[in-house]
């Protein structure tokens, strides 16, 4: 039945090709990145100060607001030593562990750490968070009561939970990245006489950096929108989303569309910085 | 490379303490959710809450939903991850590498961004009304991505001669799709839905900007309820089922991947 049509579809490629990416392609057009310009142009947009509607009125004032009060790049800064740093800490985590599963330990191992890994993306992002919660609290939490300090609410407690919670996405890229990297690589290094650091920076390093940079996309990403887990440790810490989320609460959209492009644009550099490495096709 | 056993040692203790690291909040989660107190510190052992949670209207509806949405988010992005990642994969064509770039954008940029963007597009341009509708489209996006970079990786491991066979044996391109490719692909799509799935159950961030007020799912309900002390134990028996539950599709994942690299 299906056959006059494939002998159809053989005969034009091109026919093959759009019917395969047709749908794919118009979603994530259409609905994505229709949606991005949308964002874009409900930046453009403002607030009537007497009724709090938003106004089609185009114009560039809420990234004149961005930038005209210092508070906003503040915050902004904020943000990226924040993502920088859980990036930081979580590849220092990370590489150990990807390691000792992909070349130390044994096959049943492996598997069984690899459940490991996968099962915390499981459990909620909301009840880790309040766990935590409940671990920081400088009055009282688990930290305080059996070592006798905690670093509290604040920035440090928001760095260390979202840290804890991208690190599942940390590890997966790495260690796929490692198991890739064939043994005989690694006995060839150490035939030729290559010590174990000297095999890790000039064998194992180049072959890996897609992985870890793929790696960092996802920490730092995840850590430059997050908005709820800073509102549940970070104390009186501010971020670029609690600053998005807060406006868009009272009816501000225009302004929380217009910080919403900060990150979006960060990301797009980093990306289109990172593309020559070969991370994306590692993600 | 030789590493001496010091070393092995090293790295496996490293490895035992990301993995308490990892485990003591979840630990702490499923101690609370036998803890007699309404607090957040164990004051005796109960089961009460378990019985509670079971009889809550507001717990199943709102599992309800996240089930509802998580399914249809994940069969949406099964048909369309796999279309896009065979035209990538078989097809050289003018922007291929944009359309690959494009395809991960909405995992790699931040989820307020797509949950804000996603929002003006429905509200402020395309003036429909926030739902379940809306939920599913949004979750169908980032979902997509996670089924497209299974698939594709999937792809680049097979060998192509197995198609060319079947196209030497007088199979048309669905016939060959139906019992060569698509057999291949099981364990990837598999893995790719699996994640999907659980990636779309736990999102709050998207879903706060694109599901409207008459819809809630489990992340909701969690964010809504935590705060209030009366609610706290309810809540810590809901996380803990879901971890215990997922223990099954995540072993399975792993077991028919045969790999940890495929189950993302």
């Amino acid at each position: 039945m299906l056959k006059p049509l494939a002998r159809w579809f053989h005969r034009r490629p091109l026919a093959g090709l759009v019917g395969l990416l047709g749908a794919p392609m118009a979603w994530l057009v259409v609905v994505y990145l229709g949606s991005l310009a949308a964002l874009l142009v409900s930046s453009l947009y403002s607030l009537d100060s007497f009724t709090f509607n938003v106004v089609k009125h185009v114009g560039l004032q809420n990234y004149r607001e961005l930038w005209q009060r210092p508070v906003y790049a503040r915050v902004a800064m904020r943000t990226l030593g924040v993502a920088a740093a859980v990036t930081l800490v979580d590849l220092v985590l990370a590489l150990p562990i990807a390691f000792y599963m992909a070349k130390v330990a044994t096959p049943r191992v492996r598997r069984a750490l690899g459940v490991a890994l996968i099962l915390p993306l499981w459990a909620s992002y909301l009840a880790k968070a309040y766990a935590w919660r409940t671990f920081l609290d400088p009055a009282g939490g688990l930290l305080r009561k059996t070592l006798g300090w905690s670093p509290g609410f604040g920035l440090s407690g928001v760095v260390i939970v979202l840290a804890y919670l991208w690190l599942p996405y940390a590890i997966l890229p790495i260690y796929a990245g490692l198991e890739r990297l064939p043994d005989s690589l690694l006995e060839a290094s150490a035939d030729l006489g290559g010590r174990a650091g000297v095999t890790l920076r000039a064998v194992v390093f180049p072959i890996l950096l897609p992985a870890v940079v793929a790696a960092t996309i996802f920490t730092f990403s995840l850590s430059l929108g997050d908005y709820i887990t800073v509102g549940i440790v970070g104390g009186k810490t501010q971020m670029i989303g609690n600053v998005i989320s807060a406006n868009f609460g009272v009816n501000n959209v225009p302004l929380a569309a217009a910080f919403a492009v900060v990150p979006m644009i960060i990301m797009v550099i980093y990306l289109v910085g990172i593309r020559r490495t070969g991370a994306l096709e590692n993600l | 490379m030789y590493l001496s056993s010091a070393v092995r040692r090293g790295i496996a203790v490293l490895t035992a303490a990301v993995l308490l690291f990892l485990y003591a909040p979840i630990a702490y989660l499923g101690l609370l959710a036998f803890n007699r107190q309404r607090s957040i510190i164990f004051g005796g052992f109960t089961l009460k809450w378990w019985g509670v949670a079971w009889r809550d209207h507001e717990v199943r509806h709102a599992l309800w939903g996240s089930v509802q949405t998580a399914t249809m988010a994940t069969l949406l992005a099964l048909v369309l991850g796999t279309l896009a990642s065979l035209a990538v994969h078989r097809y050289r064509f003018f922007g291929r590498t944009t359309v690959s770039f494009a395809v991960i954008l909405p995992i790699a940029l931040p989820g307020i961004v797509t949950g804000i963007a996603l929002n003006a597009a429905f509200r402020q341009i395309l003036g429909v009304k926030l739902g379940f509708f809306t939920l599913v489209v949004a979750h169908a996006t980032f979902c997509l991505v996670v089924v497209f970079n299974n698939v594709v990786a999937r792809l680049r491991r097979l060998p192509g001669n197995l198609e060319e066979a079947s196209a030497d044996l007088g199979g048309d391109a669905f016939q060959t799709f139906r019992l060569v490719t698509l057999p291949l692909l099981r364990s990837a799509l598999f893995a790719g839905g699996l994640l999907a799935f659980a990636l779309s159950f736990d999102e709050i961030v998207v879903t706060t900007f694109t599901a409207g007020s008459g819809f809630t799912t489990l992340p909701q309900f969690i964010l809504g309820n935590y705060s209030r002390p009366q609610r706290l134990p309810v809540v810590n028996v809901v996380a803990i089922t879901v971890v215990l539950l997922s223990i099954v599709p995540a072993w399975l994942a792993q077991r028919i991947s045969g790999d940890v690299s495929s189950a993302r």
